[in-house]
């Protein structure tokens, strides 16, 4: 049970076809602290620094893929502190894009802390860039760049 | 040192990336839901001997699709039988002994095998959709409102990545797609993103203008 709503004994809202629903405004605010996050690391990169705080939204965005993006710290974060003061949500949205997103992002975060690890600064700065436009285009825009390549790599699957 | 030959190319790439991707979040906020006719750009990049460009009104069209069908049937056909779906009309055998009966799979016609759902008596709104897609659901949303609200109106709702057949043939690159289909299958309009009911309704009535002029006509 992760409380993200308290309708019906708790269990989480679910839509008429049986699919789990969130809170949009959750995971947008988690794009809006991976943005952030994402900007420092490009910012401080290439140090340790940068790479400890890369590896930390490497774990989030695994979380966030693996287990829900309840469970990931950003969504615990905004249910526990942000939430509260906004009150109930105007919609709900499916949690599976989201939930997609964040393990586009993981991949990207990868291939970002290989990157620097390794010592192939300029690809770790790209993979980091990339991660950072599509977490900016969520939480600015509510745009899920991450979702767009689904069907694109379905596409290629074929033909 | 070391950090302060980084912070200053950091600083680079991050108000770069910002910048185009406000740019890129300004234009589809923009574009999306935005009804346009088929053009060059919705067809499949397959060598065409002749262009679909200029469809901007229903009496061009009719010219433009029907020489197509000498050309596109051994496309369309291979790939439905490696894609193995059931979406492949029967009629797919006599397709070249009878052009004007079947309908031959072109990017510019769905027929009710196609769909696999009757096509509206007046219009169908067809929406491509996939799993890990944001707006989808609220663009359902709004053509299962106009399908419950005009008459003669079919909103069908095709999984993308289980029909990649027809996501080749419309070249659907992304998911909301919503295509306008007239009564007998051919796409009047189209559109990507987040589904607009004022533009949905403005290519309805389009459509549904034509129709009536044909009816004066005819």
């Amino acid at each position: 049970m992760t409380s993200e709503n308290t309708v019906a004994g708790g269990t989480r809202p679910r839509s008429a076809s049986g699919k789990p629903l969130v809170d949009p405004r959750g995971p947008r605010f988690g794009a809006g602290i991976t943005s952030v996050v994402l900007a420092v690391v490009l910012l401080v990169a290439p140090s340790g620094a940068a790479n400890v705080l890369l590896a930390l939204q490497w774990l989030a965005f695994g979380a966030g893929a693996a287990f829900g993006l309840a469970y990931s710290p950003y969504g615990v974060i905004f249910r526990r502190l942000v939430r509260p003061r906004l009150g109930p949500p105007s919609h709900w949205e499916e949690e599976a894009p989201p939930r997609f997103a964040q393990a586009v992002g993981f991949g990207f975060a990868t291939v970002g802390l290989i990157g620097f690890l390794v010592g192939w600064a300029a690809l770790g700065y790209v993979a980091v860039a990339m991660a950072l436009a599509a977490a900016f285009l969520n939480a600015a825009f509510d745009y899920c760049l991450g979702c767009e390549t689904y069907l694109l790599l379905a596409r290629m699957r074929r033909r | 040192m070391r950090v302060d030959k980084g912070s200053g190319m950091g600083v680079w790439i991050v108000v770069s990336v910002l910048v185009a991707a406000t740019l890129f979040g300004v234009w589809r906020r923009r574009s999306d839901g935005r009804m346009h006719d088929v053009s060059r750009a919705d067809l499949p990049p397959v060598p065409t001997p002749t262009t679909a460009t200029d469809v901007t009104g229903p009496g061009h069209s009719e010219v433009v699709s029907e020489p197509r069908v000498t050309h596109d049937p051994p496309e369309a056909d291979a790939s439905d039988v490696t894609s193995g779906l059931a979406a492949s009309p029967p009629g797919h055998a006599g397709a070249s002994a009878d052009v004007s009966a079947t309908p031959v799979p072109d990017g510019l016609h769905l027929t009710a095998d196609d769909l696999g759902a009757a096509l509206g008596s007046r219009a169908t709104l067809v929406q491509f959709s996939s799993a890990f897609c944001q707006p989808c659901r609220a663009t359902r949303i709004v053509l299962r409102d106009i399908d419950e609200s005009l008459d003669g109106v079919n909103h069908v709702e095709i999984d993308a990545e289980s029909h990649l057949d027809l996501v080749h043939r419309f070249h659907v690159m992304r998911t909301p797609t919503v295509m306008v289909l007239d009564p007998s299958g051919k796409v009047r309009k189209r559109a990507s993103g987040l589904a607009r009911k004022p533009e949905v309704l403005l290519a309805l009535g389009e459509v549904f203008g034509e129709l009536e002029t044909e009816k004066e006509a005819g």
